[in-house]
């Protein structure tokens, strides 16, 4: 029974020592545990496997994804962060730019700020295409010149009073439709996600007149073509008491962990303590600083349960799912979608492989 | 092989010489732990696996060594495969899960319509490929 319950321990926990972590590594693979099987079911992965949304916020999505191992679910972390396609700015055509912004710091920035349109919508460009067409590029304007108000006081040192258009905002780029843009999305409304980026400061005469080419790519070619602002994980964890905690030890007890882990509950008269959330704890390890209590917790983490948190911009917007669902906020279609494309890029590279193989296998079968 | 943009192989099977198929390398072209890590799990997860590993041979080149050996006499190449229809089904899963988490009814159907209208391009090209194999 001792033997079972560690070797489940060994299986399903990645333990914290004080010194160390153990059982790092997933090791239920065939053979490894005599009486297990664990050859890959697809059924037995079905009925385990469940996602339960903790928070669907503007530009956040925080869920749980439990019964999968680390190598998938970090497998998609990276195609989130790498291969998955949005719409940036790639080339940027400047006209005049008297500000005191040198153009290609102008550029450089223009090209991270996000875009409010969905990529499926368009083409990759080909190598080589210096012009670019209507199917692959999205065009937008900035032309802004600040000038003196005449109405300011004359004491004023204000310059929000002093000028007018002194402050370039994202808000101030206007699509350019190219070709027969404004026939193929007569409803789109291609921006940038935020309107209040600062892109540069003027003063009275200065002027910015550009025009910006916006192409499809991945996050692996430039990190400004990576649609989350981050996306990461954290196993749950699991902390056990391994004796009854009582009185003075349990108050310390709760000090070494976030608030909410450990709460303290009166039983006859003697206070204990009792595991109330391990889910909210980062493990500081600060009870592993005392002496008394380093041999009373074991502090562990779920192998297989996934706390994911995306930071998403919420550029992918098909104006297509957009009227299909007008009730939700948008940011949930975007969140879906992205992960809609992220499993496309990890599915049909494998098919696609698998379709190269056939053929490998199928030529040297033949001769 | 001269055509205008040169299609560069994605997959490449290494041998050694004498032995029958069943300790093989494969060299993937374009992947990295994204795929290794995860076709390396799903190919371990079968029992008729002796050995599997992958290796990135410099950090510089975006190419993968995988390498699988079978116990018995089954050909390397079929822990291979079935290690990539695996993963594929792990992620329709997962893709699926998702989807009823989160989207409401119809904005569900409508995706589904959509996927399987540009889905049918790829799976004929596996079907096809799947009934040539068996014609052989």
């Amino acid at each position: 029974m001792a033997a079972k319950r560690s070797m489940d321990e060994l299986r399903e926990r990645v333990v914290l020592g004080e010194f160390g972590v153990r059982n790092v590594h997933t090791t239920d693979f065939p053979g490894n545990y005599p009486g297990y099987d664990d050859a890959w079911d697809q059924r037995r992965f079905e009925e385990a496997f469940r996602v339960d949304v903790v928070r669907e916020e503007d530009g956040v999505l925080e869920f749980d994804m439990v019964g999968i191992d680390a190598a998938i679910a970090n497998a998609f972390r990276r195609i989130l962060l790498a291969e998955v396609p949005t719409m940036a700015v790639e080339k940027v055509f400047v006209y005049n730019n008297t500000s005191i912004v040198q153009d290609e710091i102008l550029a450089h920035r223009l090209g991270l700020i996000p875009i409010r349109a969905d990529p499926r919508l368009f083409e990759y460009r080909n190598q080589g295409d210096e012009e670019g067409t209507e199917i692959d590029t999205l065009q937008f304007q900035l032309k802004i010149k600040c000038s003196r108000n005449p109405q300011a006081a004359k004491e004023s040192s204000d310059p929000n009073e002093l000028y007018f258009n002194h402050k370039v905002y994202s808000k101030h780029m206007t699509w350019v439709p190219l070709g027969n843009q404004t026939d193929l999305f007569p409803d789109a409304d291609f921006r940038p996600v935020h309107d209040d980026i600062l892109i540069a400061l003027l003063r009275p005469g200065q002027e910015i007149d550009v025009l910006m080419h916006c192409v499809k790519g991945i996050g692996k070619d430039h990190a400004k073509f990576s649609p989350v602002a981050t996306a990461s994980y954290r196993l749950l964890p699991d902390i056990t008491l391994l004796q009854p905690v009582e009185d003075e030890a349990a108050e310390t007890l709760q000090k070494c962990f976030s608030p909410g882990v450990i709460e303290i509950q009166n039983i006859k008269g003697k206070k204990v303590a009792r595991v109330a959330n391990a889910r909210l704890d980062t493990f500081s390890r600060e009870v592993f600083r005392h002496e008394g209590l380093k041999n009373l917790v074991r502090l562990a983490r779920v192998r297989n349960h996934y706390i994911c948190k995306w930071l998403i911009f919420c550029r992918a917007e098909s104006p297509i799912l957009l009227c299909a669902n007008k009730r939700r906020p948008a940011s949930m279609c975007t969140l879906v979608s992205v992960f809609h494309f992220s499993l496309a890029s990890l599915v049909f590279p494998c098919l696609y492989s698998c379709g190269e193989l056939l053929r490998l296998w199928f030529g040297a079968a033949l001769g | 092989m001269a055509e205008s943009g040169e299609r560069k192989a994605a997959l490449e099977m290494v041998q050694a010489d004498g032995t029958d198929g069943n300790c093989v390398t494969f060299v993937l072209h374009d992947e990295d732990h994204t795929l290794g890590n995860s076709l390396r799990y799903m190919v371990m997860k079968n029992p008729d696996v002796e050995f599997c590993g992958y290796c990135i041979t410099h950090p510089s080149e975006s190419k993968i060594n995988f390498r699988i050996q079978t116990r018995g006499s089954l050909p390397a190449v079929e822990p291979f495969r079935k290690g990539l229809n695996d993963l594929m089904g792990v992620c329709q899963h997962v893709l699926d899960t998702f989807e009823v988490r989160l989207l409401p009814e119809e904005l569900r159907s409508f995706l589904d319509q959509e996927r399987q209208r540009t889905f049918d391009a790829e799976s004929l090209i596996a079907f096809s490929g799947i009934l040539c194999l068996t014609l052989v």
